[in-house]
Order: C-alpha cells, then sequence, then structure tokens
C-alpha cells in the first residue's frame, strides 16, 4: 500500500539529510507504527505518505514513494486527498469550519462526492467514533479527546486507503487515549485501513501495532519489524518493555497481558520485599516551623503550606470549571493532579499562580493571595510552566532569554544561565528558543521559572511531546528539586510519570476532586490511571521498573 | 478503489456511548434544521434599510427592540453569537462619539435654548467655518442625538444579522465559482478569534514571567509572539487543507473555459456599461437592456465557471417558506417605512427647531413591529448542551 523506495529527505538549508535511505513497504490493512527519540524525523516520514514532504514543506526527496500506487512525486497532497488522511499533531490547526457535522463533510465535498453519500457516511462516521451527541457543537467547545476525534472523523469520511496520525494520543487522558485506539483498531480490523502512526507514548500503542519502523537515530537507516524484535533493541520502549527485559523474559512481552502471564516467577522473587522508602524524592526533613505560623492551622505540628485552596470554586466562560475544591500542598511535596481533559485540572494550576480569580472560596500561595499579588512578587512564591513552554520565551537567544529572566526576577545577573547549564549542560548561548527541541525548550522554560526561585513549582501536561529519554531527564530534575524542598503540583496524563515522582495523586472529575491519596494508593486502585508495572504485579505495590531493579539488586 | 457509497461495512454503525452523555435510551430531541442564513442577513439588512429613512427616535427605540428581542430569543448557542454585544456597544460608543462631537463642534442647527456655553478657542482665519467650543443648544444636541440613533439603530441590525446566521453559514451558499473566495473568507474569520485567545494566553504568560500584563506595553510586547504563532498556524491549516483537497480541480475542455471567460468578462463589461446608460441622461434607452444582458451574461459565466470546481455541498440549507417568512417580513417593514416616509415625511422626521417631543406616527410603527414575525415562525434554538472544555486549548 505505501512504498518507500530510498528515500532520502533534505531539508533547504540543512547541512544533513532529515532522514536516509528510508526503504520499506506498508501492506495493506496494517497498523505500522513509527519510533524512535525526538528529532529522527519521525514527522517527515509521515508527511512523505501524504505528499505535504516535500510539496508543502519544501526541500529535496531523494529516491521514490508510492501510496496505492501513486508516486508522492507526480500527485499533490490534494490528488492524493481521496486514498491518504492525514492528522497532524495539533488537531486544532486542522480544523476548517466550525462544527463538527461541517468538519466531517468538508473532505468529501472537496472530493464532490455526490450528497447522499455523504449523509450517509457522516452519520456512519458519527456513530463510529460516538460523536452523534456532539454533531452541532461548536468544535472550539471540545475537549481534547473529543476534537481528536473529530479530527480523526474528518478524515474517515472520505474512505482514504490510507491513514496517517501524528502522536494521535499525546495529549489525551488515559480514558479518551484509550477510546481513539479503540477507532483505530475497529477501522483496521473492520474495513482494512492501513494505518501509519507515530506515537512517543509507547505504552499506550505498541501492544496493537502489526510492525514496527525504528528510527534509531538522526539520519540513521531505519529499521522494520515485528514490535517485539524491535522492542528488544529499541533505545525507546514502554516500561512494560523495559520490565521484561530486567526479567529476561523471551519472547519479550508487548502488553499488560501477556506480560502478567509470564511475571508469576518474577512476583515471587519478589514476594517478601517492598519498595524503597519512596516513590519519589525521600521526603524532606519538615522545615523549621515558623515562629508566626498562622494561628488558624489547628495541627501546629504540620509544616506551614506553600499552597492552600479551600473550597475553591472558578468559572470560565459561563462554566463552572471548579467546584468546592480543597488543596493543601507542603513543602518538599511532589503532587499529581490528574483527570480527564476538561476536569479542571489546568484551572486549577491557574488559579494557583492568580490567572484567574475564584468565584467562590479561598486560594493562597506563599500566605498571598495569588490574583491580587503584584506579577513581580508573585514569581518569587510561585513559577508556573505552562502546557505550551514557548510561551514563556521571547527572546531570541537563550543567552539573552536569561538575562530577560534574571531581570524579571531580580536575581543576580547569571543566575538563570548557570540553573540552565546544570539542568541541560549542552544547550549552546547563540541558539534560538524555537530551534531547542521539545524537551530542551521545556527545560528552559524550567530555569527561567526557577530563575525567581520559588518554593512552589506548577507544571500543565510537562511530558507531552517527550521522548523517554527527555523524561527521564525531567524525572531526575524534578526529583532533585523536590529533595531540595521545592514542592511540585503537576497536572499530567502520563500515569507513569506521576507513578515515578509524586508521593500524591490528586483526581479531578467535573471539577471536583474525587480522590486524594498517597500516589500509590490512587493509582493502584483505578484501573485508567495505574502503571503498567502496577498492572503487572498487582497486587504486590510495585509502581516502576526503576523500584522493581532496585528491590532485585538489593 | 473501494466501493463508492460505502454502504454493506460491516460495524460501522455501531453506536458508542459517548462519555457524560445520559444513558442510551433517552432520547436527544434533534432540532429542526436552521434556517437558511441569507433569510436572516435579509431580514437583518432590510430593518437596517428601515433605520436609515427614519429620524423619530420612537421609531428607531421599536426598531432596535425589534430587532433585539428576535436576536435574544433565536440566537443560536455559538461563540460567534456573541458578536451581538460587541455590536451594541459600539453602537453605544457612536452615540456618545457623535453627541460629543456636537457639544465640542458645535452644530450647525439654529438653536435658542442655551443649555451651557462651552469657552470657545480662537481659531485663526484659514480655519473659518470651524469651531471649538461656544454655546451648546438643545435644539442642536437633539438632532445630533436622533441622527446618532440612526447610525447606531443600522449598527445594531447588522449585529443582530451576525448573532443570528454567522458570516460564514452565509458564505457556504455562495455559487461554486466563487467557493474558493468563500474559504478564504472564512479562514480568516476563525483567524481573528484564534489571534484573540493568544493575546490573552500570552499576556497570562507574561505574568508568569513577573512582567505586569496589564497595559499597553504588555500588549506591544506580545505582539511579535503572537503574529508568529498566527503565521505557523495559517501554515499547518493550509497543509492540512490541501492535504483533505482543497483546489481540487475538474478538467474542463479548453473551448468551456474560453466560453466562461468571455462570458464573465462580457458580461461584467455589459454591467458597467449599462449602469452608466441608466446614471446619464443620454443613455435612457439602451441603458435597462444592456444592463439586464450584461447581468445574465455574467451569471451564465458563473455557473460555467462552477464545472471547473468538482465540490460537491453537504447539506445545503434549504430555501424554505419559512426562509420567505423571515425575509418578505423584513422587506415590508422597509417598504412600508420607505412608503411612509414619502407620504407623510413629518412624522417619520420630527423637527428639532422649534424643538417638540417626537410623537409616535402609528402606521409605521405597526409596520416596524411586523419585524418580530421570525420570532415566532423560526424554530428556537437547541438549548445549549454542557459547554464543557477543556479551558487551555
Amino acid at each position: 500500500m505505501i512504498r518507500f523506495e530510498n528515500v532520502s529527505v533534505t531539508y533547504d538549508g540543512a547541512a544533513r539529510p532529515a532522514v536516509r535511505d528510508v526503504d520499506l513497504e506498508v501492506p495493506e490493512g496494517e497498523l505500522v507504527l513509527v519510533v524512535g527519540p525526538s528529532g529522527v524525523g519521525k514527522s517527515t516520514v509521515l508527511g512523505a505518505v501524504s505528499g505535504l514532504v516535500p510539496h508543502f514543506t519544501g526541500g529535496t526527496l531523494h529516491g521514490r514513494v508510492t501510496v496505492a500506487g501513486r508516486d508522492t512525486r507526480t500527485h499533490k497532497p490534494r490528488e492524493l486527498a481521496d486514498v491518504v488522511g492525514t492528522v497532524g499533531q495539533d488537531p486544532l490547526s486542522h480544523f476548517v469550519t466550525d462544527t463538527v457535522e461541517d468538519e466531517l463533510a468538508y473532505g468529501m465535498e472537496s472530493l464532490g462526492l455526490p450528497p447522499d453519500v455523504m449523509r450517509r457516511r457522516v452519520e456512519e462516521t458519527l456513530d463510529l467514533l460516538g460523536l452523534a451527541d456532539l454533531r452541532d457543537r461548536h468544535i472550539s467547545t471540545l475537549s481534547g479527546g473529543q476534537q481528536q476525534r473529530v479530527a480523526i472523523g474528518s478524515v474517515l469520511t472520505p474512505h482514504p486507503k490510507v491513514l496517517v496520525l501524528d502522536e494521535p494520543t499525546s495529549a489525551l487522558d488515559p480514558a479518551a487515549a484509550e477510546e481513539v485506539l479503540a477507532v483505530l483498531q475497529r477501522l483496521v480490523h473492520d474495513l482494512g485501513t492501513t494505518i501509519l502512526m507515530a506515537e512517543h507514548r509507547l505504552e499506550r500503542v505498541v501492544q496493537y501495532a502489526d510492525q514496527v519502523v525504528l528510527l534509531p537515530g538522526p539520519g540513521e537507516r531505519p529499521w522494520m519489524g515485528a514490535p517485539a524484535e524491535v522492542m528488544a533493541v529499541s533505545p525507546v520502549c514502554p516500561p512494560v518493555v523495559e520490565l521484561g527485559r530486567l526479567a529476561g523474559w523471551s519472547p519479550l512481552p508487548l502488553s499488560v497481558r501477556d506480560a502478567r502471564r509470564g511475571a508469576a516467577p518474577l512476583r515471587e522473587r519478589l514476594e517478601g520485599k517492598q519498595p524503597g522508602p519512596d516513590t519519589g524524592a525521600p521526603r524532606p526533613a519538615a522545615p523549621v516551623k515558623r515562629l508566626f505560623g498562622r494561628a488558624k492551622k489547628e495541627n501546629t505540628g504540620a509544616p506551614e503550606p506553600v499552597a492552600e485552596a479551600r473550597a475553591l470554586a472558578v468559572r470560565r466562560d459561563r462554566v463552572q470549571a471548579l467546584t468546592r475544591v480543597d488543596l493543601t500542598v507542603s513543602p518538599g511535596e511532589t503532587v499529581a493532579l490528574m483527570g480527564r481533559n476538561g476536569a479542571g485540572k489546568s484551572t486549577l494550576l491557574s488559579a494557583l499562580v492568580g490567572l484567574v480569580a475564584p468565584s467562590s472560596g479561598s486560594v493562597r500561595t506563599g500566605g498571598a493571595v495569588p490574583h491580587r499579588t503584584r506579577p513581580r512578587d508573585l514569581v518569587r512564591k510561585v513559577g508556573l510552566v505552562p502546557q505550551e513552554p514557548r510561551d514563556l520565551l521571547y527572546a531570541d537567544t537563550v543567552a539573552a532569554e536569561c538575562a530577560a529572566a534574571d531581570r524579571d526576577a531580580e536575581a543576580e545577573p547569571g543566575t538563570c544561565r548557570a540553573l540552565l547549564a546544570e539542568l541541560l549542560p549542552s544547550v549552546a548561548d547563540d541558539m534560538h528558543p524555537r530551534d531547542l527541541s521539545e524537551g530542551q525548550r521545556l527545560t528552559l522554560a524550567l530555569a527561567v521559572v526557577l530563575t525567581a526561585r520559588p518554593p512552589l513549582l506548577l507544571l500543565d501536561e510537562p511530558t507531552r511531546g517527550l521522548d523517554y529519554a527527555a523524561k527521564a531527564r525531567l524525572t531526575a530534575i524534578l526529583r532533585r528539586l523536590a529533595a531540595e524542598g521545592h514542592a511540585i503540583v503537576m497536572a499530567t496524563h502520563d500515569v507513569e510519570l506521576a507513578a515515578e515522582l509524586a508521593h500524591r495523586v490528586v483526581l479531578l472529575a467535573e471539577g471536583e476532586v474525587i480522590a486524594d491519596g498517597p500516589s500509590a494508593e490512587v493509582v493502584v486502585a483505578s484501573p485508567a490511571f495505574a502503571p503498567q508495572v502496577a498492572k503487572i504485579l498487582a497486587p504486590q505495590p510495585w509502581l516502576t521498573v526503576a523500584q522493581v531493579k532496585e528491590a532485585l539488586e538489593r | 478503489m473501494r466501493e463508492a457509497d460505502g454502504s454493506g461495512r460491516p460495524g460501522l454503525a455501531r453506536p458508542r456511548p459517548e462519555r457524560g452523555t445520559p444513558p442510551a435510551g433517552v432520547p436527544v430531541p434533534r432540532p429542526r434544521r436552521a434556517l437558511h442564513p441569507g433569510a436572516w442577513w435579509l431580514w437583518a439588512l432590510a430593518l437596517g434599510t428601515a433605520a436609515t429613512r427614519t429620524t423619530n427616535p420612537l421609531l428607531l427605540a421599536l426598531l432596535i427592540t425589534v430587532s433585539g428581542y428576535v436576536v435574544a430569543v433565536r440566537r443560536p448557542h455559538t461563540p460567534w453569537a456573541r458578536s451581538y454585544g460587541a455590536f451594541v456597544k459600539l453602537a453605544a460608543a457612536v452615540l456618545v462619539l457623535r453627541l460629543a462631537f456636537a457639544i465640542v463642534l458645535g452644530s450647525p442647527i439654529p438653536g435658542t435654548h442655551t443649555l451651557f456655553t462651552l469657552p470657545e478657542v480662537p481659531l485663526p482665519g484659514w480655519a473659518q467655518g470651524i469651531r471649538l467650543g461656544g454655546r451648546v443648544t438643545a435644539e442642536g444636541l437633539t438632532f445630533a442625538l436622533y441622527d446618532a440613533l440612526r447610525l447606531a439603530a443600522l449598527l445594531i441590525c447588522v449585529g443582530a444579522a451576525n448573532a443570528l446566521a454567522s458570516p460564514s453559514r452565509l458564505l457556504k451558499s455562495l455559487p461554486g465559482a466563487l467557493y474558493e473566495l468563500g474559504v478564504a473568507v472564512v479562514v480568516a474569520l476563525t483567524f481573528a478569534p484564534n489571534l484573540i485567545a493568544d493575546v490573552r494566553r500570552l499576556r497570562a504568560a507574561r505574568r508568569l514571567r513577573g512582567r505586569p500584563d496589564k497595559g499597553v506595553r504588555g500588549l506591544v510586547q506580545v505582539g511579535l509572539p503572537v503574529l508568529e504563532g498566527a503565521l505557523e498556524r495559517s501554515v499547518s491549516l493550509a497543509a492540512a487543507m490541501d492535504a483533505r483537497g482543497y483546489g481540487r480541480t475538474a478538467e474542463v475542455p479548453a473551448a468551456v473555459r474560453r466560453t466562461t471567460a468571455a462570458l464573465t468578462l462580457g458580461g461584467l463589461l455589459g454591467v458597467c456599461a449599462g449602469t452608466y446608460g441608466l446614471l446619464t441622461a443620454a443613455g435612457g434607452s439602451y441603458g435597462l437592456p444592456v444592463l439586464l444582458a450584461g447581468l445574465a451574461s455574467a451569471l451564465a459565466g458563473l455557473r460555467l465557471g462552477g464545472r471547473r470546481s468538482v465540490r460537491t455541498r453537504y447539506r445545503p440549507d434549504p430555501w424554505d417558506a419559512r426562509a420567505w417568512l423571515v425575509s418578505a417580513s423584513g422587506a415590508a417593514v422597509a417598504a412600508l417605512l420607505i412608503l411612509a416616509g414619502s407620504l407623510d415625511p413629518g412624522s417619520l422626521d420630527p423637527g428639532v427647531v422649534p424643538l417638540e417631543p417626537p410623537a409616535l406616527p402609528l402606521w409605521p410603527a405597526a409596520a416596524v413591529l411586523l419585524g418580530l414575525l421570525p420570532a415566532f415562525v423560526t424554530p428556537a434554538p437547541e438549548a445549549a448542551r454542557d459547554p464543557r472544555k477543556e479551558p487551555t486549548t
């Protein structure tokens, strides 16, 4: 169905090709996963299938790409629109019209299908993707998972033979990701659609793949094979594979189910052992009690909280985003906020930094009311790294950005640069923040925020778009910050990250706190939020591969 | 190739429950199809035309109330519909500005009731005819108020059209040959809300950096990143549209292409010549026929040009009896007010010299009330269902 023959792509002005010697064939009806670290050209490979590379992006393509017998050199993307459906990383930039139903019909209108066929396919697709109740809704009012399903639906209606998806589940909560993946599976099984997909969150998708294409490094030859074979050597792999490698299982399990069936001996070896003292950083010694702690605190033994919300309610655009939320964050504590898209996680973070004012209840960070505090004073109490770290960066170079951060925080010149050098040794002073990789940019934003030394650090979806290596670096950094006494609150869909870092997990649903407790208890109790290792080794209380490894070595 | 209609596929119509919706078995009421957007625009513009025919403040207030009532009960729950508020604010600003000008610059209306006197600024000789400050009369202010109210009513009527049927829906009804133009406008229209959202997000980010997030400087400094973001979004939207088949064209014979060009060009020239003929005294005889012939030829050209586009239309809004009623009610208001204006100009344009309270002319007022018809013949908008969303995306 898709054929790459000796394909190399060199973008204009680039010294080396983005991908080199891609030579592979995807048979009809298979789900093929493209994996590899950030920046190895996964998106380039995907773009070459729809013809957007090089027709739209520019650059030179050597070799030949054919899709359903059509050569992309002679066919422009619009002439491939009836055989290839493409959904990019950001579904919002994909939408042309404003309501769900029109969006589903748009592609068919462009292809000129007869009205009765369009009508039938829209109804079928609404049912297939579970969008029937949203048909008249404005797209901007949908949640992330719903938008992703609309984006997939909008390219499905012309009945393409090939579906190309770039990170379809990265921005979604676990439940919404399951929904999207269930749809993709149905397409492969029932309709025989060929799917080519890139995804960083391998733990969600690798068990569904028929074949995996591994791009080991920039400009290196890709390698295609059965998922288990590729995963055995892949530099990026999900926890289940890592555990399998650790325990020496063969064949390598790809799904929790496979792993559980072979996990009995491992469970026996782990019998009687306990996970290390803590999943995250060791708890810091309680800070010195302040002399003039607020008298309101009854439990005088507890340290002064760095953030406290009481009966917090927030309305945004006539929507009750938060209802009676109580949350206390102590120094040195790492809290993971979890819940489906639209549950109010980001709103809670915004309330903690004063971006939104509470409609009732109170919120205090570091003893101040955040939305009434001057920004200049607030940065010393709390720092937020937003979902899109680029929003925080204005300057042309990394050095200028750091200098600006020092001025904003009224810190010693060079503070931010020193922090950055510690967190990210390799980055050059004269690089443009836009040219940094996703992980580097996040680290730069983190350094900028940390310049003011806020005791409370908030992170919104920090692992979105990060590969496993970047995630491991981030985990190490955050763990060290927590050990230094920073309180960290992160909103995340990434259960593996929460399992590795968080002391406490707070589950939000419909703007209310529905669970608040130690991570081991909360995440293991919920099937959607349990990390893979917990599912494999249940009922034993293991959360991460690192814990198991450490216990086995003990 | 797969079969064209996609029928007979197993598993396609298997419904899946949607999170956060009522359990299966609870019927979700489907609204009847919305009214044709063209009907709303005709209705609103006709009310606007009626507003331009009168300066009677009572009639204008009635017109504003009528359009406001229809908007209140019939506007859909879309973000676009909220633009009505912006138009009302704009109208209020126009009103205030016009009155301020009348106070500061004076008014050509002679008046005897002096309200107060501003210190007059002496201007040099070359600025003769312009006055700054001076006497402010009740007559002058009343005249300015009537005049401004007319403009405000017009603006509010346009706002009503916007709120009841977004321009993008209207553009969907364009003929096939103009389709690409329509899409360009639609994309531009969705651009503005995205731009505003970007500005908000980036100003919030400034606060996170410890810089003040209010004031003009804050706005200026986020300008460049906002433009960058907008540019990137446009590029990725263009890529997505291209990949979804935007701009596919059908092969048409060269003869058809040439005929299209000849018809369109000739038709437009004919329209120009005909209009000229109609407007000049000399061309009275040939003006109308040439205009009509040109129009017909241009329309034929457009229709033929539509053959190049392979595009089909999904569920076009039908022009039904309700659409006729709505547009007719608007047209009736406009026609009756024009008629009343020629029969009894005094009641539609109440005098300000001498100052007298305006009277409400009965027949024109009844005519304006005809504009309420859409509130009864069109379907009610569906109730807003759970507008919950992820606030940050």
